[in-house]
């Protein structure tokens, strides 16, 4: 079985419809799937729900479908840095499920890992657990969250092999890993692919068998959010 | 008349210093954006203290060199950071249920508002851009203690240790000890009231009353 396309645009061909659901990868503009987000952009599909960590800046990774108005409700932690996003969601055009990061994160692992729903600590006592199923354990309590099961996933790999075994590279592994196990169809870009037999198999981070299609996303101009350095020590 | 030149109350970096007293060797920590993020600067020589990055990263090394920058290694506050020899990296999952499951030792946050119950308000308020909690909520749901590094009172003079929280709640009785420009308190479990256990240099009893509206033991 061939898992490997030409490019973003067929890889995406056959699997969008309006109203779907996607999880994307991704953590502010590190390790997001540039490539796969242009092409449902240029797909025009619309009434997007999109689980994703942020929402992207104005017009760089997710923030270019907010633009288009393809998004209709992101399920997210954190938001900040999006005029766009700000503006639309002000004027009641969007709709924004913000639900804790470590949550989200848990949500997805869950969908991809056939568990409906799991019991948390986190959010007990604030508006994010109004409305929900409250449980005692232990004498602590808990509150039920549901597992997310998308109908795409869309995520970005450093390395993977010809049937998709892949691994992520510093800190843009984040939300590629759970959001490639809950889709029921994951697509992932990467800068490199590679011969089978070329990777450990040791150290495979997200093995073949949740990667559906696979594209050769390579040349990327990563961007940076927030440039911090320090000066070299007088010699 | 004279002008005196008044030195009185702690800066930032004296309220992220101060927080740093609380490291111990060996400890897990996860550090806030703001002040926390300066608590780093105060680790003691000769300490082992791990930084854990939230977005997936345990060992926060200092930020590169400017041929260093990697787009590939940021931290929580999507600042350009650096690995050290004993960094290892994982998944948001992964990240998460080292700090959901209790295996941090200690978390310093920023805060809004703290109540004298020990809820802690900081991701919204009402009215304004919402840019959302990030991993605050699961933070301070799972880190075994929670310091909150604030300014004692708001801009408009306001107290922020108070009564009850008025802002969303990040989260409910989670805070363990409060660190102000004025004082520090502290409390040895969750079911007991806030203790005033140190007083910034110039600081009165008196005045410290004045500002905090929380009852708390002195």
């Amino acid at each position: 079985m061939q898992k490997i396309y030409a490019n973003a645009e067929s890889a995406v061909e056959g699997l969008l419809f309006d109203g779907m659901t996607i999880a994307a990868g991704g953590f502010g503009l590190c390790g997001i799937p540039e490539r796969l987000i242009d092409a449902i952009q240029a797909s025009g599909v619309k009434g997007l729900i999109i689980a994703s960590n942020n929402a992207g800046i104005d017009n760089e990774g997710l923030g270019k479908l907010l633009r288009t108005r393809q998004v209709k409700r992101m399920i997210s932690s954190y938001v900040g840095e999006n005029k766009e996003f700000e503006r639309q969601f002000l004027a009641g055009e969007l709709e924004v499920e913000f639900t804790p990061q470590g949550t989200l994160a848990e949500r997805m692992r869950a969908g991809g890992a056939g568990i409906p729903g799991f019991y948390t600590k986190t959010g007990v006592g604030t508006q994010v657990a109004e409305g929900k199923e409250h449980k005692e354990f232990d004498g602590e309590t808990y509150v039920l969250e549901r597992g997310i099961v998308a109908d795409l996933s869309v995520i970005k790999g450093w390395k993977a092999d010809e049937t998709g075994n892949l691994m992520f590279r510093k800190t843009a592994r984040n939300f590629n890993l759970p959001a490639a196990t809950c889709g029921k169809v994951c697509i992932a870009e990467v800068e490199e692919i590679v011969p089978v037999g070329s990777l450990d198999p040791d150290c495979i981070h997200l093995p073949s068998i949740y990667v559906n299609r696979l594209i050769l996303g390579a040349p990327y101009e990563k961007k940076i959010e927030f440039k911090t350095v320090r000066e070299r020590e007088a010699a | 008349m004279a002008t005196v030149t008044e030195t009185k109350g702690w800066t930032r970096n004296d309220m992220a210093a101060r927080a740093a007293r609380e490291l111990r060797d060996g400890y897990y920590v996860n550090l806030g954006i703001g002040i926390p993020t300066l608590v780093a600067n105060n680790i003691p020589p000769g300490m082992t203290v791990t930084l854990q990055s939230e977005n997936g990263m345990l060992g926060i090394g200092p930020f590169p060199y400017e041929d260093e920058v990697d787009p590939d290694l940021i931290n929580a506050g999507k600042q350009t950071i650096s690995e050290l020899p004993q960094s290892s990296y994982f998944d948001s999952a992964q990240s998460f249920a080292m700090i959901r499951g209790g295996h941090i030792d200690l978390a310093v946050l920023g805060g809004m508002e703290v109540s004298e119950k020990g809820d802690l308000a900081n991701w919204m308020v009402p009215g304004k851009m919402i840019k959302g909690m990030g991993g605050a909520m699961d933070l301070v749901a799972g880190v075994k203690k929670i310091i909150v590094v604030m300014e004692h009172v708001s801009k408009d003079g306001s107290a922020k240790f108070i009564p009850e929280c008025t802002l969303p709640l990040t989260g409910k009785n989670v805070v363990d000890m409060i660190i102000t420009d004025l004082a520090v308190f502290q409390r040895p479990d969750h079911s007991s009231p806030f203790k005033l256990i140190e007083l910034a240099p110039g600081v009165t009893r008196e005045e410290l009353r004045a500002k905090t509206t929380a009852q708390y033991v002195e």
